[in-house]
C-alpha cells in the first residue's frame, strides 16, 4: 500500500528543480493524523466506519517502542455468510500510517490475531475491521511509549 | 539464513479452533533509519505471510515496516481434516521461506 | 587488595533483596520471555542447536562429536562462567571458551564477537543452564580478577563520573529516562534486548552502559570486561539463569 511519491519527496524534487541543488530528500520523521485518515479512506472508500465490534488490546505504557505487543479481535460468528474479511491497523505518528492488514475468512474460526508492532512515539493506534457484508468497524487504543536508557552509539 | 519457530497443536478434534503461533528471524529494516554518515539504510522487510491448510489459504498478513523485527503472529484456524499446514514468508530482496507443520485431526 | 580510595563504597544489595531484571519488567515483556514459542531469543537457541551438530574446520568435527547431547553435557555449565583457564592463567567467559574449543580442538577460525553464530552457540549452551543457580567458585587464582572487577563496579568513571553501583546498588527500582533501573544481574545472557531487536551478549550491554555514562567502552574480550563479568556473575550467585532472557 505505498504511495508512489510522498508529499515530501515531491517537495524535495521541486526544490531541486528550482536549482536549490543540494537539497537532501527529507525523510518524514513522522506522518500526520491526516495521512492516517487518507490511508484509512483508501481502504474503506466512501463507506462509513462505525466505532464498535472491534477490540484492540495494547499495553497503555510500553517499555520500548521497538516491540509493542498488539492483539486485535472482532465479534463475529465467522460463518461463510457472516464473517470478518480483514483487519487493518494504522498509526497516526509513525513514518507511515499502515501497520499491517490481516486477511481472514470463515476458516479462522475466531477473528483474533496477535503480533508485535513498532511505535515511534506516544500515540493512538486504530484498527478497522472489514466484514463480509461490506461494513467497517473500528477501535482505537492509546499507548505511551518510553525510551530505553543507555543506548549504543548509533 | 532465517529460521522459524512454529507452534501448532499436533493433535486435535474436528471442528476445534486451534491456535497457531509463528516467529521468524528477520531484521525488518524499516527504510527510515540513517547510518552514521547520514545515508538512508534501505528497506528490507517481509511483505507477506500466508498460511495454507492442505492447499487452501486460511490466513494472510500484509506487513509494513511497523511490524517488529522477527515477526510474530498468533492466529487460529478451524481443524477440518488431518494434513499439512504450510507457512510462507516473502519479502524484499527475494526473501522467501516456507515451513510446514503436520496436523492430525480426529 | 586494590585501593578503593575515591570511590564511595555503597553497600552490596542484601541477598534477600536481590531481584532479577525480569521482576521489574512489564507483564507483556515477561510473557514474551516465559513463552518458548514466542521468545525471539529461542530463534538463536534453535540455530545454536543446529550449529552444535555441524562439522567444521580442518578435522571436520562438530561440538557434538566430543560433547554429545548438549542437554546432558552442557547442563549447568553457563552458571559457572566466567571460569578460570589453567593454560591462559586467567578467567575466560563462555564466548571465549567456545572460541578456544573452535580454534584448538576444531581447527576452525574463532567466531567474531557478537556474530550471529557465536551468539547462537552461546545461547544454546547457556540455555542448558536455565533454572539453575549461578555458582562462581572463587579461589586464590580467581580472587585477584574478582577484586579488579569489583573495583571497576564501584569506581566512578566517564564524563558523567558515575559508578555502576550508584545506579544498580543505590538506585535500582527507580526510573531513568522512563525505564526502571535494574540491579544488573546477568541472569539472562545472551539476552534479546527489545532496544536492539536482536540477541546480544553481556559485553554488548556493558558497552551500552559505558557509552551511557560517557566513558570509553572496553573492547570486546578485553580483560577488564571479563573481570567485570566475573564480578557481576559472582554478585548474582544463587540467582537462576534465565537464558534466553528478554529485556527492554
Amino acid at each position: 500500500m505505498n504511495r508512489e511519491t510522498s508529499r515530501r519527496e515531491f517537495l524535495a524534487g521541486a526544490a531541486a528543480g528550482l536549482g536549490l541543488g543540494a537539497v537532501i530528500a527529507v525523510t518524514p520523521a513522522h506522518a500526520t493524523p491526516q495521512e492516517m485518515q487518507d490511508a484509512i479512506r483508501k481502504v474503506v472508500g466512501s463507506a462509513p466506519v462505525t466505532k464498535g465490534r472491534v477490540k484492540l488490546e495494547l499495553p497503555p505504557l510500553s517499555e520500548n517502542g521497538n516491540t509493542v505487543p498488539l492483539t486485535v479481535s472482532v465479534e463475529s460468528a465467522m460463518t461463510p455468510a457472516d464473517h470478518v474479511r480483514a483487519i487493518h491497523v494504522f498509526t497516526e505518528l509513525n513514518p507511515q500510517p499502515e501497520v499491517v492488514t490481516f486477511r481472514l475468512g470463515p476458516r479462522v474460526g475466531r477473528a483474533r490475531v496477535s503480533t508485535r508492532i513498532r511505535l515511534a512515539n506516544t500515540q493512538t493506534v486504530t484498527a478497522i475491521g472489514e466484514l463480509s457484508d461490506g461494513s467497517f468497524w473500528s477501535a482505537t487504543a492509546a499507548v505511551v511509549v518510553t525510551l530505553a536508557a543507555c543506548l549504543e552509539d548509533a | 539464513m532465517a529460521n522459524a519457530l512454529i507452534n501448532v497443536p499436533d493433535r486435535t478434534r474436528r471442528g476445534e479452533i486451534v491456535e497457531i503461533k509463528t516467529l521468524i528471524s528477520h531484521p525488518m529494516e524499516t527504510g527510515y533509519r540513517r547510518s552514521q554518515i547520514g545515508a538512508r539504510i534501505p528497506r528490507d522487510i517481509i511483505r507477506l505471510f500466508v498460511c495454507t491448510y492442505n492447499g487452501t489459504e486460511v490466513f494472510r498478513a500484509e506487513l509494513h515496516p511497523a511490524i517488529t523485527a522477527n515477526p510474530f503472529f498468533v492466529f487460529s484456524t478451524v481443524a477440518t481434516e488431518s494434513g499439512t499446514l504450510t507457512f510462507q514468508w516473502t519479502g524484499d530482496n527475494g526473501f522467501s521461506v516456507t515451513e510446514t507443520a503436520a496436523i492430525t485431526v480426529d | 587488595m586494590v585501593a578503593l580510595a575515591g570511590a564511595s563504597f555503597a553497600a552490596e544489595i542484601p541477598q534477600a533483596e536481590r531481584r532479577s531484571g525480569y521482576e521489574l519488567m512489564s507483564r507483556e515483556t515477561r510473557a514474551m520471555q516465559d513463552d518458548d514459542t514466542a521468545n525471539p531469543g529461542m530463534l538463536a537457541v534453535l540455530e545454536g542447536g543446529a550449529l552444535w551438530a555441524r562439522k567444521t574446520g580442518a578435522g571436520g568435527r562438530a561440538c557434538a562429536d566430543c560433547h554429545g547431547d548438549a542437554r546432558a553435557s552442557m547442563k549447568g555449565v553457563a552458571a559457572h562462567y566466567p571460569a578460570y583457564d589453567t593454560t591462559l592463567k586467567r578467567p575466560v567467559n563462555l564466548e571465549q571458551r567456545i572460541n578456544l574449543c573452535r580454534t584448538e580442538r576444531q581447527q576452525s577460525p574463532a567466531l567474531a564477537y557478537e556474530s550471529r553464530e557465536l551468539l547462537a552457540l552461546t545461547a544454546y549452551v547457556a540455555r542448558q543452564a536455565r533454572g539453575l543457580p549461578i555458582d562462581i567458585p572463587v579461589d586464590a587464582r580467581t580472587q585477584p580478577f574478582l577484586d579488579r572487577g569489583r573495583a571497576a563496579f564501584y569506581r566512578r568513571q566517564g564524563q558523567l563520573n558515575l559508578a555502576c553501583s550508584q545506579c544498580h546498588d543505590d538506585n535500582w527500582g527507580r526510573r531513568l529516562a522512563g525505564n526502571t533501573i535494574p540491579q544488573a544481574h546477568p541472569t539472562g545472557y545472551p539476552v534479546y534486548r527489545l532496544e536492539w531487536q536482536s540477541l546480544g551478549s553481556l559485553q554488548r550491554r556493558l558497552r551500552n552502559c559505558l557509552v551511557g555514562i560517557r566513558a570509553e567502552p572496553y573492547e570486546y574480550g578485553a580483560p577488564e570486561m571479563v573481570e567485570l563479568e566475573l564480578f557481576l556473575m559472582w554478585r548474582a550467585r544463587g540467582m537462576a539463569i534465565e537464558t534466553p532472557g528478554v529485556r527492554p
